[in-house]
């Protein structure tokens, strides 16, 4: 009637220690495939990079209007990721769209003519960064670590380009 | 006639006083059975064994629903979403409800129906067999004893089986969406990487489990610890823990939702 063990008693049954150390075995196969599920979350569906610090240099650029940009949208030249943005702030004078990004070294030979404009993945999809690399010259540098990229499109506001639209026909019409 | 206006009035006071210490006994119960000097050779020898049974035991029927519930969750956003041609959002549409809701929320109701219940029934049983009372008579601590090892499984096993229930479940969605429907591979898990952040779904998603975890085995060890000791009491025990576990979660998950993912 009164189990002893689920009591946590010590009993004198005999193969008690076969008993434990399977217990044993199973929790710890569970905890590990706990650790498992966590790992394989971080790592495989939210995609922690680990990065060693010196793998990346920043760029700044100023927009007129950033529309739908968001803080690791991907840099891409020609479709290839080859940074992210690290943060859109608003300058406090200029009061102008400050974007900051975070730039693989990997890819770090971009000439300081080169030009960057905000464009959307299909009709409605995500808004990314399009770095387009410009010519290079004996008076051009090549862009270093905090530089910033004067040459920026801003992006396409669908509702402007409506209201453009609309304005344009009503104007053709009088 | 005013004798019964406060024949009334008494009922309401005394209804609310019962509930009032209730909760506060069911505090105290878990404090003085976790704030205690653990004992560590033997405690936690007593936690293995309560891992084995509340964890390990609960894995089968987690691991199984959270397949299925994938799976489902796949296929009935792929019917909608290729209406659109926007199939290749199945991977965050699944990942995200999967993390940030469905993960915590029905891992914790079947941990509650299946482990809560449990839990409920064999203190409940202890407790009416006087053995609670026995081991106090050895100069043990039941609370130490039988509540403090079971406490911390609970709340040790729901996250990690929470995990499980989301990892598999979006590799359900995998064999649904990409195995069968054949949406690309790649897309389907760049996308996914691309919309789930590790800080506000990952981190959240245990955050969420974790306090599902504290408040179903409280309520478990709780309703067992105080059951009114006949078969009837019991039966009745298990009943409330499986259903006043459920409100909780359910509420607590709306709660925590709009504080997370409100604003």
């Amino acid at each position: 009637m009164i189990n002893l063990d689920t009591l946590g008693i010590d009993s004198e049954s005999g193969n008690k220690g076969m008993l434990t150390r399977k217990i044993e075995i199973l929790v710890g196969l569970f905890l590990l495939a706990g650790l498992a599920a966590f790992l394989v979350l971080v790592f495989n569906v939210a995609n922690v990079q680990v990065s060693r610090g010196d793998s990346t240099y920043t760029l700044y650029a100023k927009f007129g209007n950033v529309g739908g940009l968001k803080v690791r949208s991907p840099v891409k030249v020609g479709g290839v990721v080859v940074g992210r943005v690290k943060a859109i702030k608003l300058d406090p004078v200029k009061l102008e769209p400050v974007v900051t990004l975070l730039m693989d070294k990997q890819y770090s030979s971009f000439p300081d003519t080169s030009s960057l404009a905000i464009l959307t993945s299909g009709l409605l999809g995500e808004q990314f960064l399009g770095l387009k690399p410009g010519f290079v010259d004996d008076g051009v540098s090549m862009l270093k670590n905090g530089d910033s990229i004067d040459d920026t499109q801003s992006a396409l506001i669908l509702e402007d380009l409506i209201g453009q639209l609309l304005y344009s026909m009503s104007s053709k019409s009088k | 006639m005013s004798v019964i206006v406060i024949d009334k009035i008494a009922n309401v006071g005394r209804w609310a006083i019962d509930n009032v210490m209730g909760m506060g006994r069911a505090g105290i119960m878990l404090y003085s059975a976790i704030v205690r000097l653990p004992r560590f050779k033997k405690g936690t020898a007593l936690l293995v064994k309560q891992l084995y049974v509340v964890g390990v035991q609960s894995m089968v029927i987690i691991l199984v629903s959270g397949l299925f519930i994938g799976m489902v969750l796949a296929l009935q956003g792929y019917t909608i979403l290729v209406g659109y041609g926007a199939e290749q959002s199945l991977g965050p549409m699944v990942a995200l409800s999967l993390l940030r809701e469905l993960g915590p929320v029905v891992t914790a109701l079947l941990f509650a129906g299946r482990a809560g219940s449990a839990l409920t029934a064999e203190i409940g049983l202890m407790k009416s067999t006087e053995q609670l009372s026995s081991l106090e008579m050895m100069a043990i601590d039941p609370l130490r004893q039988i509540i403090a090892p079971r406490f911390w499984a609970g709340v040790i096993s729901l996250p990690l089986l929470a995990l499980m229930f989301s990892t598999i479940g979006i590799y359900g969605a995998h064999i649904v969406g990409v195995d069968w429907k054949g949406i690309d591979s790649g897309s389907f898990w760049s996308i996914l990487q691309a919309s789930v952040e590790w800080r506000s779904d990952i981190v959240n998603c245990l955050i969420k489990s974790v306090v599902f975890a504290v408040v179903v085995t409280w309520i478990a060890l709780y309703r067992g610890y105080h059951v009114i000791p006949n078969p009837e009491g019991i039966s009745k025990a298990t009943t409330q823990t499986v259903v006043q576990s459920s409100l909780a979660i359910l509420a607590l998950d709306f709660l925590m939702t709009t504080m997370m993912f409100g604003q």
